[in-house]
């Protein structure tokens, strides 16, 4: 059972980012990078299935410059058997179908059973780059997955559908699916399995290891970013100050209002 | 001219669909002056009286082979739809079901693309807003070199177009389909609990802020003497504390109470969705940037339990 689960290093805005590049890119000293939610979910899934194997790999990869290599190691110390990081400075704001064509590109030589993907990542929250994956590699594939059940080369999936409604479908492997929080409970590494990450092999290719070049990677681009912004404020709420007490009392009011209006 | 995915599920068209006709509508115009809208689904042409909108100049009926939404089917009728009629833009919702094909279709055709879009307009081709850095910013996208964008529209983000015009003319388009992929085997309700969060007035709601499973009880006392009743945000319920039945959001319930009180919910897309139309939002989050301030009416930058505490006094 071979499993690749494509992740990512997401982006966090702490309070005093600031906009860069004639806003179109955030200053790097106002990120914080961590480990998509969404993926820890799907490695968890992809470690349990190769464990219920009995044998079989786990292969983390990414689209990252080096500011996700901590992420690759977090899911090498949690029990990927290997980690590969993409990254070429052309990659530098790529779009999910940019992303996709270079995942679909290192993912085909692996030629796994299965390949899982978050249905999102908690940053830019596409949703969309999975399902791309699996159209370039010509896989089968199902979005948010939130049970999957393997047996004989078949795997019977829960769909979240919207408004609490589920679908149970069959898929044969090798597929793609995209994983939804919830799906299990991600594990957390030991402090031993942390240490040990760095001596578990990490491959960093360019993109002429998986025989792309940037124009190939331009050319699958769907969109360019014009500018950010941050959002219109005075929509926003009415801001209740002062000490804890003063905010309740106020909340008191305007609900004891509301409700008897 | 701009092509409407429509989404139907089990015989009903779902309501994004005609937010995405008046969002089509209001680029008709700019693109080229027609708008159709395709459904893809058993009994496609029965669904033209739901789409009687006007404006709209035809309904492309594709018959599936499928009694429900198949994924690689509905990308197969989409691909070949936008191969046939040329469409400058296809809209589609930002919904699960598109999810599951939306940028399949976008990476194959090599088209313009983007998701989860919440307004667009039109300089010589369309321009879509959407969110970034989980909503905290906005971005403004282009698709320089495309002649043809495919957009995924966030629920929500248009109001739906009235389908009270004449019936628009339904034209039948054939697709051959491949045998599915994937197998359906039965559509089931998430568990439902004794408790409709739909039906009350007043919700006290819940979510990561809380920090622990056992500061659950706290907080179901705390909404016993306001009189409101408990709600959660999707993180809660994925932690196994707490059940489906009273998650506020996309994937759980839509919720309209007069008053909604959240108590460390940072409001991602998908939870605003279920719960933005409420009366009187109020908010309390140590985040003084969470989204959830974006929508909540009242907002209250300060730590949950602090007033949670002081809150119980007020109420006798």
């Amino acid at each position: 059972m071979k499993v690749v689960v494509a992740v990512k290093a997401v982006a966090a805005l702490d309070d005093e980012a600031e906009l860069v590049d004639g806003d179109t890119a955030v200053d790097p000293d106002g990120l914080e990078w961590d480990l998509n939610e969404w993926d820890a979910f799907s490695l968890e899934e992809a470690l349990m299935l190769r464990d219920a194997a009995g044998d079989g790999e786990v292969v983390a990869l990414t689209v990252g410059d080096e500011e996700a290599q901590d992420s690759l190691l977090a899911c090498l110390a949690k029990g990927a058997d290997r980690a590969v990081r993409i990254w070429d400075d052309a990659l530098e704001g790529a779009d999910p179908l940019a992303v996709a064509r270079v995942l679909a590109a290192a993912i085909e030589p692996e030629a796994p059973d299965l390949v899982l993907c978050g249905v999102q990542s908690s940053d830019a929250v596409n949703g969309a780059t999975g399902v791309a994956v699996a159209a370039h590699l010509g896989l089968p594939h199902v979005a948010v997955v939130k049970r999957l059940e393997l047996e004989a080369g078949v795997a019977t999936v829960e769909r979240e559908l919207e408004g609490g409604l589920v679908e149970v479908l069959r898929i044969r492997l090798p597929a793609l699916m995209t994983i939804q929080t919830g799906i299990n409970e991600p594990r957390y590494a030991t402090l031993r399995a942390i240490k040990q990450a760095r001596d578990k092999p990490l491959s960093e290719l360019g993109l002429d290891d998986v025989g792309l070049d940037a124009a190939r990677v331009g050319a699958a681009a769907g969109a360019r970013l014009r500018r950010l912004r941050h959002p219109e404020k005075g929509e926003g709420a009415e801001m209740l100050d002062g000490s804890p007490e003063d905010v309740a009392a106020r909340i008191a009011d305007i609900v004891k209002e509301r409700m008897s209006a | 001219m701009i092509l409407v995915i429509a989404e139907t599920r089990r015989g009903e068209l779902r309501p994004v669909t005609l937010e995405l006709v008046t969002a089509a509508l209001g680029l008709k115009e700019a693109a080229g002056g027609r708008v159709a809208v395709a459904v893809i689904d058993a009994d496609a042409s029965s669904f033209a009286g739901a789409l009687a909108v006007a404006g709209v100049d035809e309904v492309l009926a594709v018959s599936a082979s499928t009694p429900h939404f198949e994924a690689h089917h509905t990308q197969r009728a989409v691909e070949a739809l936008i191969e046939a009629e040329q469409p400058a833009l296809v809209l589609l919702g930002h919904t699960i079901d598109s999810m599951g094909f939306g940028s399949a279709v976008a990476a194959r055709l090599g088209l313009g693309f983007a998701s989860d879009v919440t307004a667009v307009s039109w300089d010589g081709g369309p321009i879509a807003t959407r969110g970034a850095y989980g909503g905290k910013l906005v971005a403004e996208l282009d698709f320089p070199g495309h002649e043809r964008t495919l957009l995924t529209v966030r629920a929500g983000a248009f109001d739906p177009a009235d389908a009270a015009g004449a019936e628009p003319a339904v034209r039948l388009f054939d697709v051959a389909f491949d045998p599915p992929l994937t197998e359906h085997i039965e559509f089931r309700e998430a568990a439902t609990g004794d408790v409709d969060i739909t039906k009350a007035d007043f919700l006290l709601s819940i979510g990561r802020g809380i920090e622990d499973k056992d500061n659950i009880a706290q907080f179901e006392e705390l909404a016993e003497r306001l009189g409101a009743t408990l709600s959660v945000s999707r993180p809660l319920v994925d932690a196994g504390w707490m059940s489906n039945a009273r998650q506020v959001g996309q994937s759980g319930k839509t919720v309209q109470p007069k008053v909604y009180l959240a108590l460390g919910i940072s409001g991602a897309v998908q939870h605003l969705a279920g719960m933005q139309k409420a009366d009187t939002i109020i908010a309390v989050n140590t985040d003084p940037d969470a989204p959830i301030f974006g929508v909540a009416h009242y907002g209250a930058v300060a730590d949950l339990f602090d007033v949670a505490e002081a809150l119980e006094q007020h109420f006798a």
